[in-house]
């Protein structure tokens, strides 16, 4: 995604690169006829952790490959340079040197390191070195109420001012609302204003009221030129769940197979567990195929779930169950 | 996060064969086997099986192996039940059952505690389920062991409820049950915990390939309290089964499994007096309409064709896709069906896991081998070594393809296309079988409108395979009869205590020596098609009283004119989705226009039995109609609570096409009695009259003519009860054959019933209560089949 550093190791990558989605002319009549059957959608969901186990070497593999995947977070009104420094170190090594050793993957590092706009240039000061992104939330994240002129300026700054993804927020309203053309005028607009970075489409799924909705708008929002569809700002009051991914997923799978064009997915929020990871993972490569299972396709949104891999990387080395303060905090 | 998803290992990842690195760029799932050793351990402490008797385990007597069909390894050596064993064993049964049937309430504790047991105990069943039978691991530790469970636990309240809310029930005694090797506990529990709820006492005979859970269980369950004799498990194959089919002590058969055996069964209890359920085999239906959220569709089939590797008898394995979706879905489906993980039923990352044993990895193949259509198997890795069979669509195939009619009960899914409702339905009805459907759809029109009108015990709407013990589960057609489940599925296990009577043939009157012939002659014909018919055979007899007086003459009909019937009937389908309200008008009506010709009808009657009880019958008769009117827009159905958001209903559908021979006693009471349920329920029926007083039937077809009963709801024959029965019961487009007849029907009835395995209420010689009473429970029962329509819900 947009990397720049040249020290590219096996562990941030693949990069192989995907064409840019370039997007659709909107097809209301494709938009019209998306349906989504909410009961069978959460017994797919339901059922998948008991389906899919994966143990051993491969676990902590896959645990391995989830922090890659990591977008790291930090999206605070009390955030500074400092605290943005401390996350960034822990971007760089998410996991103890000795275990990443161990596990022969040394330079394993995150995803990207997601931020607010002023802090995006301490973030990249202090990601100097890496070819670790810096992805900044915008156009009035979370609500996306404030005046659209602005959103789309908002956009241009974090640009010039070095962010590689910007994670925007559309406007639900026009979900809520059925104006599918103005989600998507919107969506043309902000991916525009983009130019290379890449951007990240967050649907607020917890606000659109139906998984219904929830595909129509991931259609709406690819269509218009998203590269990644996003859950959720982590502010709403329900973030990523299973049943919302699922639809995604398949959104994403049905906009492949029309387009021949890859857009990625981002579950956000409330994802805390090393297990919840798996799982997510499991239901990636079972929708969508191993392609997805690399980071220019896949990210998590998540402060925490760090934390928890990081221990039961340990334990996977150790044999022994791990403790939060061995590891770094970030 | 919970310790649950990662083991601890030796040191590091040292010793393992890959590396993280590696794993890392590959991403596969690698093995996540689960851990057997509980199982084998219980397995290794006993080796060799005797048979549960008398709640103890017998000697081993001869025995055959039970193997792994995923490894052909030997789990076990069972013992192969003889006579001796199976005597034992309904002996056994036999003693307790007395004592057994007492105590309802006590019966509910001890249902409860196996329900708590088989929970206690969920793993070591689902690992020893998974080792015997090849499922994988996921279906019987999170499907089929709960499942189990929750049977238990709904029938313990069953038990509870019995002496309040099924009053003057009592049980039927010793159940023989017969079960399959696909779900092998699960069935155990479906037989065993409504049978015990109700008081009856086991004699269970497990599948031979599949017998491990029911010893388990068996041996368990002394630690639930179930006293000795109450529940008997034997073994063997084939052979142990029709010993315990033909018990002369066993009062009721309960069998799952092929509609050929359930068809050799069938014909081996007939005319025994034993209480019979069939469950059979099915070539259920997936209809997916274009606006059908496909995705889920798909994944439903997965749940519908490859579960349990499709050895499901109401597996979703004839796919009817709306011509218009059928290129696109196809795709999709073929595109799902390659991430399928096929392999090591232990795995707990596998979805299709063995096919139960090499002889039916050899019968699917070859039926598929076979096929004229377009063969896909799915592309995913094999196993190199077991009994596995790769998920299969085949497509392009005509209607008559033996693949689209027959079972294949392997993961072998076929399709075809439909352009509209109208022909989605025919197509999935064009079939022998009826054990379930699936519908998709957002249409909640559309859905509520095929549901019911699918041949088919159950239907699941935007989902399949649903289970659950609150839910009657059952077929129709060749799929075979009786419920499963829920309320409706006590009625296996119960019945109404009756006053019961021996029948002795009611003569007719013999022709006098000098002849009576004084009024104008009246020719009776047959009435069918809401016409009256001249017998095709041209034959007549004459009907006198005993003063010696002629009364008429009657036709005598032949098989023929049981097909006209039939035909009369079929031409009047309609009449199944009238309303209760319509139907109720008509029986209403009729009992009017009876009421108006009162007196003549009690003169009939007393002029054939030479009584003078006639009067007081027509008033009963005309009761009786009043009654099954009141009824017909009442036997609601119910709603289940089934533990999903949604919601289960039993519906109550007509039977369909009954032919019935009228009691030869009351000759028009009878008549009426079995016309008003079958008319009030919605089904087509066809009356042979009394054999000895059949005027009172001729006479009753005016009655009907001037009702507004539309042509061919009822159809009224004459003639011989004896010459009748096996042309009636014979009649593969007849769903129901009742006989009230005093002549010995019942053998012939239940054997040549056989054939489409239509269902028969017969009496065995016996009069049960009287006709002055009119029975509605067991009527509207044998009127009635309960259809579940599954509806989850959700937006």
């Amino acid at each position: 995604m947009g990397k720049t550093a040249s020290n590219v190791t096996k562990e941030n990558l693949p990069q192989v690169q995907t064409p840019r989605n370039a997007g659709l002319p909107l097809d209301m009549d494709l938009v019209r006829s998306l349906v989504a059957n909410t009961s069978a959608i959460e017994r797919r969901a339901a059922s998948l952790p008991g389906r899919r186990s994966v143990k051993k070497v491969h676990q902590a593999a896959w645990l391995a490959r989830a922090i890659t995947m990591i977008d790291l977070t930090t999206l605070s009104g009390d955030d500074t340079d400092g605290r943005v420094r401390r996350l960034c170190a822990k971007a760089r090594q998410p996991v103890r040197a000795d275990l990443l050793n161990t596990l022969g993957l040394p330079h394993l590092t995150v995803g990207a390191v997601c931020v607010y706009h002023d802090m995006i240039e301490p973030a990249l000061r202090a990601l100097e070195g890496t070819n670790i992104p810096v992805a900044a939330v915008s156009t009035g994240f979370p609500a996306g109420l404030s005046p659209f002129k602005l959103r789309v300026a908002e956009i241009r700054e974090s640009v010039a001012a070095g962010a590689q993804e910007i994670d925007i927020v559309i406007s639900r309203r026009h979900v809520l609302t059925g104006n599918w053309q103005a989600l998507y005028d919107e969506m043309r607009s902000f991916r525009e204003a983009c130019g290379d970075a890449h951007v990240k489409a967050i649907l607020a799924t917890g606000e659109l009221g139906t998984l219904r909705n929830v595909a129509r708008a991931s259609w709406v929002c690819m269509m218009a030129g998203a590269d990644f569809i996003k859950t959720s700002t982590g502010k709403e009051p329900v973030n990523a769940t299973l049943p919302v991914s699922l639809v995604m997923l398949r959104a994403i799978r049905g906009y492949h197979d029309l387009t021949g064009f890859r857009v990625g997915y981002k579950p956000a929020g409330g994802i805390s567990k090393a297990k919840d990871a798996m799982t997510y993972l499991t239901l990636v490569k079972d929708e969508l195929g191993k392609r997805w299972l690399q980071n220019d396709m896949f990210r998590f949104g998540a402060s925490s779930l760090l934390g928890d891999i990081e221990r039961q990387l340990e334990h996977y080395v150790s044999g022994h169950y791990s403790a939060g303060y061995r590891h770094a905090i970030g | 996060m919970s310790a649950a998803i990662i083991r601890p290992v030796t040191g590091t990842r040292l010793g393992e064969n890959m590396n993280v690195s590696d794993a890392f760029d590959t991403m596969d799932y690698g093995p996540a086997p689960e851990d057997a050793r509980v199982a084998q351990d219980w397995l290794r402490a006993r080796k060799v099986f005797g048979h549960y008797i008398g709640g103890k385990f017998t000697k081993p007597g001869s025995t055959f192996a039970s193997k792994n069909p995923a490894t052909g390894k030997l789990l076990a050596k069972i013992s192969q039940a003889g006579t001796r064993d199976v005597n034992a064993a309904v002996k056994a049964a036999r003693l307790a059952q007395k004592d057994w049937a007492k105590d309802a309430k006590a019966r509910a504790r001890v249902l409860y505690a196996l329900a708590r047991l088989v929970q206690k105990h969920a793993r070591l069943f689902a690992v020893l389920e998974t080792l015997d039978n090849g499922k994988p691991i996921r279906e019987s530790r999170d499907i089929d062991i709960p499942l189990v469970a929750r049977h238990f636990y709904y029938h313990a309240g069953m038990a509870q409820l019995m002496d309040d809310e099924l009053p003057g029930h009592t049980a039927l005694g010793v159940c023989g049950q017969i079960i399959p090797w696909n779900f092998p506990l699960l069935m155990l529990a479906w037989k065993v915990a409504p049978a015990f709820a109700m008081g009856n006492t086991v004699v269970l005979k497990p599948a031979e390939y599949t017998s491990l859970t029911a010893l388990l269980f068996a041996d368990l369950s002394r630690e639930a309290g179930v006293p000795p004799g109450v529940l008997n498990i034997v073994t063997g194959d084939g052979k142990t089964g029709s010993l315990i089919v033909d018990h002369k002590d066993v009062d009721k058969i309960a069998f799952t499994g092929s509609t050929e055996v359930g068809r050799i069964i069938r014909r081996a209890t007939a005319g025994t007096g034993k209480s019979l359920t069939l469950e059979l085999g099915g070539k259920s239906p997936y209809i997916v309409f274009d606006d059908a959220d496909l995705d889920s569709a798909i994944e439903g089939l997965v749940d519908a064709i490859w579960f349990n590797q499709g050895q499901v008898c109401c597996a979703g394995s004839r796919l009817l896709l709306h011509e218009s979706i059928a290129t696109d879905f196809t795709r999709r489906l073929k595109a799902r069906m390659d991430k399928l993980r096929v392999g090591d039923p232990l795995d707990k990352c596998i979805d299709v896991g063995a096919v139960v044993d090499p002889k039916q990895l050899k019968d699917i193949s070859q039926k598929v081998a076979a096929s004229g259509g377009d063969v896909y198997h799915a592309d995913c890795e094999m196993p190199s070594k077991g009994c596995y069979y790769p998920p299969t669509l085949i497509t392009g195939l005509s209607t008559a393809d033996p693949l689209m009619q027959d079972e294949v009960f392997g993961p072998v899914l076929v399709s075809t296309t439909f352009r509209t409702p109208a022909e989605a339905v025919e197509l999935a009805n064009n079939t022998r079988y009826g054990l379930a459907a699936t519908v998709w759809t957002e249409n909640v029109n559309l859905a509520l409108d095929i549901a019911p009108k699918l041949a088919a015990g159950v239907v699941w709407v935007n989902a399949t395979n649903l289970f659950d013990a609150a839910a009657g589960f059952g077929g129709v057609r060749e799929s075979g009869f009786g419920r499963e489940g829920g309320w409706e599925g006590l009625r296996a296990y119960t019945r109404r205590v009756e006053k019961c009577t021996k029948l002795t043939p009611v003569k007719p009157v013999p022709a006098p020596k000098a002849a009576l012939v004084e009024d104008m002659d009246r020719t009776a014909k047959l009435f069918v098609g809401g016409k009256q018919a001249r017998p095709d055979g041209g034959y007549s007899k004459a009907i006198w009283s005993p003063a010696g007086k002629l009364l008429g003459q009657v036709g005598l009909a032949n098989r023929k004119d049981v097909r006209n019937a039939v035909e009369a009937m079929n031409a009047v389908k309609s009449w199944a989705r009238t309303t209760g309200h319509l139907r109720a008008q008509i029986l209403y009506y009729l009992g009017e226009n009876l009421a108006a010709r009162a007196d003549e009808f009690a003169g009939r009657l007393n002029a054939m039995q030479g009584k003078r009880t006639g009067a007081k019958e027509v008033d009963a008769a005309i009761d009786r109609l009043f009654t099954w009117a009141a009824w017909a827009d009442k036997f609601d159905g119910r709603a289940k609570g089934v533990p999903i958001r949604g919601v289960a209903f039993a519906m109550p559908e007509p039977v369909g096409k009954i032919i019935a021979f009228a009691p030869d006693d009351a000759p028009l009471l009878g008549l009426i009695s079995v016309i008003g349920p079958a008319v009030a329920m919605g089904n087509r029926v066809t009356v042979v009259a009394s054999d000895p007083y059949p005027l009172a039937a001729t006479d009753f077809y005016q009655v009907l003519e001037t009702s507004d009963v539309p042509g061919g709801v009822v159809n009224i024959l004459t003639g011989s009860h004896q010459d009748l029965a096996a042309p009636v019961a014979g009649h593969m487009d007849v769903d129901a054959v009742w006989s009230f007849s005093s002549r010995a029907l019942s053998h012939t009835i239940e054997t040549e019933a056989a054939g489409n395995l239509k269902r028969t209420w017969v009496n065995h010689g016996v009069q049960t209560g009287d006709w002055f009473d009119a029975r509605a429970e067991a009527f509207l029962d044998a009127a009635t089949e309960a259809k579940t329509i599954w509806i989850p819900y959700g937006e």
